[in-house]
């Protein structure tokens, strides 16, 4: 995954000049600016998230939101009858412990999965798929999460493997290859990691040099960490091409080809012999000189990278669903424990400790399938909205809620938990990857918060010009805005009260989440102008930044899930409105520490210690401290 | 001879779920309780679809007593393969008493307006555990009876079944049209595919009453009183056999 330089330039530098009269003073002087790339998604609007960077939430802005979305009736009676059989091939012929052994999911489950109809999930039914919503992709999904390498296997398959064709394909190549990867004759791969880039998936060094006679692109390259790469047929590959700008210079540029394997030239090495997932099939995949037909460009040529970043984008959200599915059999498999262990002639269920780790599971599962489901429902929109910085937000807080879960849940089971006879060490196995792959934790944070910074940026530099201009009222609106905030007024968006979209009960929560929005517009206006376009440098601050926005989104979405149980009487909405309170409370005091931090000469922030830390371990490559029982005399 | 083959299923707590008592001992507790199709009625359907993929039998038509609920059941049915559903509307308060003898009386009624050749049923339902709607059936119809069935072949206007009895396999050959009930290893069924289930929203589900089958409802049997079974004692260990037959004595066994 690509850094995304997304800050323009030129915005900060009128920005930070106008932001002058500002009541913060900073003399600092805008530098010369490096070349940066933005990024350019489609002209579709960024849904919520990115107005929490303003610090406001509007009658639109939570009109996104709220209330929670929800299916048809049929469709959820449809979804009803897709999960009855897929729970019960899980259950009875998926044997788990000895896929992870042999380090191989065995033909016939592959083929049950097949004709489940599970290998073409998205693809529309007119290509012979199930033409299934995000949202009953999602539902799905929390299903095959019961086994990591076969989830793996079929989201390298079809939320990355064949997505390229399906969001950017002519019908032509829909036609020609969506049929047979929809009924898992043809199995597809995503192949785009190269050994020498990762997360920096722009420095990819496949070519793809047009041949003599001008038909066929001539494929040269390797890629590293391709699942399904051993047995692909269908792989969609990104490699670089020479590209004629309109201004004659030309730039190599990364384009998308459908690549069959039937082409010739491509070898796949040996499967990786991986800690968790190792059902699932990862390897090196060479290309010497395959050849690949001009009509199998996926878009355009050298518009690759968008192509790339959209099938990423696409298919995050739903990591949340599959956390949420394992942590919720999770749970069930350590309560029963948790409650007929007895020590201390008490059961573990009794101890606060234990129950404390129950707690931090359901509501972490909670919190998961909120968002989850809120994310797939505003992606199922008509209007088709960029949620990919929702998506983003998605897939940190679950992977991360994940891990920290299995681990707690192997802890219930002590010493039993560590052993091979449990599911327990395999989950925990599995789970690992979830902060790696799909774009790594760290580069998605730094995603997450240059995304939204950006935004907000461009809102902010639009306000000065109109003050510029002279529009006397808005001027006057945030000068009012300013004054009312640092007189420690609480601010109210109107999420609760009598039209509010928030129910009562939820009130305390509604209003936390206000705050804290509030201060972070703040935080994020303060420290836009602090470093202006440096913040890209800015790690440790980009950081806090993500982990406040993710806390908030999270926090909207069980506010907005709870309200609309509570609103339809669902069984067991007190819990939820329990499980809501306690996590925004949670979180609440979370954000505002780490807002507290992002104040400018904050006593909170360790930061620049850190970092000397770090230099000079990195500096001598070791850890430098002399031996605690050295002496000097 | 029709070709059309009459299937029964029922709709039932899940197998894998922990029964629960209700509070004031007069059913167990079904709200919220995940449900499916009774695994014998899924042997059935799936003995009927293979029939129909043999070219044996031309139509499978699958039919379910009960409320709203039950149509989750006939759609599951018809994903495996079933070509048509009936649903006999029944309301919850009587479906409470819904029992073998008024569901035989449907079936029969049924299967002579369908003209069916064969209807084939789940040998018991595993709520209930009555085992005699498939028997009760044949005799209101005056038809042969093949029960507990392990395997099926039909022969021109005959049908040989193997029937699991207490003493092993026995073999009979009955005329049709015949009634057979099926037991555990008669087949393995299918799973009902995602693409299956989403063409067999096409199939259609039709709806009749038991008064229009000109079948009353009311049962002569009430049920008094639902308890859990009695938890189980633990044992105890002796060291000798004399010890043993001491402590039978004392329980007043021996």
């Amino acid at each position: 995954m690509n850094i995304n330089r997304v800050i323009n330039y030129k915005s900060f530098e009128i920005g930070k000049s106008l932001l002058a009269f500002n009541l913060r003073r900073n003399g600092r002087r805008v530098f010369t600016p490096h070349q940066y790339r933005s990024i350019k998604t489609h002209a579709r609007s960024l849904a919520y998230a990115k107005d929490l960077f303003l610090g406001q939430l509007n009658k639109v802005t939570t009109a996104e939101v709220f209330p929670y979305p929800e299916i048809g009736n049929e469709e959820l009676e449809e979804l009803n009858q897709f999960v009855a059989p897929v729970e019960k091939f899980f259950n009875e012929d998926v044997d788990s412990k000895k896929i992870d052994e042999d380090a191989k999911i065995p033909a016939e489950t592959l083929d049950g999965l097949k004709e489940l109809g599970l290998f073409g999930m998205q693809v529309p039914e007119e290509y012979g798929g199930l033409g299934l919503s995000n949202t009953m992709y999602a539902r799905l999904g929390e299903i095959t999460a019961l086994d990591g390498s076969i989830a793996v296997t079929l989201a390298a398959h079809q939320a990355i493997g064949l997505k390229g064709i399906l969001i950017a394909g002519t019908e032509a190549q829909k036609e020609k290859y969506l049929p047979k990867l929809a009924s898992g004759e043809h199995v597809a791969a995503f192949c785009l990691t190269e050994p020498g880039s990762g997360s920096d998936a722009a420095s990819i060094q496949t070519r793809a040099t047009l041949s003599d006679d001008g038909k066929h692109y001539l494929l040269n390259g390797s890629k590293m960490w391709i699942s399904n790469g051993g047995f692909a047929d269908i792989m969609t590959v990104f490699a670089k091409t020479e590209v004629v700008g309109p201004d004659g210079v030309k730039k190599d540029k990364m384009t998308a080809f459908i690549v069959e394997r039937a082409f010739g030239g491509i070898t796949s090495g040996l499967p990786e012999d991986k800690l968790g997932i190792r059902g699932s099939n990862t390897c090196e995949v060479a290309y010497d000189n395959v050849p690949v037909p001009l009509e199998n460009v996926i878009g355009e040529v050298g518009g690759g990278f968008k192509v790339a970043m959209n099938i990423l984008n696409s298919g995050r959200f739903s990591m949340g669903s599959s956390g949420a599915g394992m942590m919720k059999k999770l749970i069930e498999m350590t309560a029963e424990y948790a409650s007929t262990r007895k020590q201390f002639n008490k059961r573990l269920s009794e101890f606060g400790m234990i129950q404390e780790k129950f707690a931090l599971m359901a509501m972490n599962a909670f919190v998961m399938e909120s968002m989850a489901y809120l994310t797939a429902g505003m992606m199922d929109r008509p209007e088709v909205p960029d949620c990919s910085l929702e998506a983003a937000i998605v897939k940190v807080f679950s992977s991360e809620g994940s891990w920290i879960c299995v681990s707690e849940a192997l802890q219930i089971l002590g010493g039993l938990g560590f052993t091979k006879n449990y599911a327990y060490e395999r989950y925990l196995r599995d789970c690992r990857i979830l902060l790696i792959f799909e774009g790594t934790n760290e580069i998605l944070r730094m995603y997450i918060a240059l995304t939204g910074m950006q935004y907000a940026g461009k809102i902010l530099t639009g306000k000065i010009k109109e003050m510029k201009k002279g529009n006397v009222v808005l001027a006057l609106a945030m000068m009012g805005q300013k004054l009312r905030g640092s007189f420690g007024g609480t601010m109210d968006f109107g999420l609760t009260g009598k039209d509010g979209p928030v129910h009562p009960s939820l009130e305390d929560s509604a209003k936390k989440l206000e705050q804290n929005v509030y201060n972070f517009g703040s935080v994020v206006e303060s420290v836009l102008y602090r470093y202006g376009k440096t913040i890209v440098d800015e790690q440790l601050v980009l950081k806090r930044v993500a982990d406040v926005i993710i806390n908030m989104y999270a926090m909207t979405a069980v506010l907005s899930r709870a309200s609309r149980s509570i609103c339809i009487g669902l069984r067991n909405h007190d819990h939820e409105v329990l499980l809501a309170n306690t996590f925004c409370t949670e979180v609440y005091f979370k954000n505002n520490y780490m807002m507290a931090q992002l104040q400018k000469h904050a006593p909170e922030n360790n930061d620049a210690n850190i970092k000397k830390i770090a230099e000079q371990v990195l500096e001598k490559r070791a850890y430098i401290c002399s031996h605690p029982l050295d002496r000097t005399f | 001879m029709s070709g059309r083959v009459l299937v029964g299923v029922k709709r039932v707590i899940d197998y894998a779920v922990k029964i629960r008592v209700k509070p004031d001992h007069s059913g167990v507790v079904t709200e919220g309780v995940k449900h499916s199709m009774n695994p014998f009625c899924e042997i059935a359907v799936e003995e009927a679809v293979k029939m129909k993929e043999k070219k044996l039998i031309k139509e499978v038509v699958v039919v379910s007593c009960g409320p709203q609920q039950v149509q989750e059941t006939i759609r599951t049915a018809l994903a495996m393969g079933a070509d048509r559903g009936i649903h006999v509307e029944v309301l919850a308060k009587d479906y409470e008493s819904l029992g073998p003898l008024q569901v035989s009386k449907i079936m029969a009624a049924l299967a002579k307006k369908e003209e069916a050749q064969l209807v084939i049923l789940g040998k018991q339902a595993i709520d209930g555990d009555c085992n005699q709607t498939g028997q009760m059936t044949a005799a209101l119809l005056d038809w042969s009876q093949g029960t507990f069935a392990s395997e099926v072949t039909l022969e021109g206007g005959q049908v040989k079944v193997v029937r699991e009895i207490d003493g092993g396999l026995e073999t009979i050959k009955i005329n049709t049209p015949a009634v057979i009930t099926a037991d555990l290893r008669l087949n393995t069924p299918r799973y009902a595919t995602l693409p299956n289930i989403m063409k067999a929203k096409k199939k259609k589900i039709a709806n009749v009453k038991p008064v229009d089958l000109g079948v009353e409802l009311t049962s002569k049997l009430e049920v008094l009183r639902v308890d859990e079974p009695p938890q189980r004692q633990a044992g105890v260990k002796v060291e000798t056999v004399d010890d043993l037959v001491g402590k039978l004595k004392e329980a007043g066994r021996i």
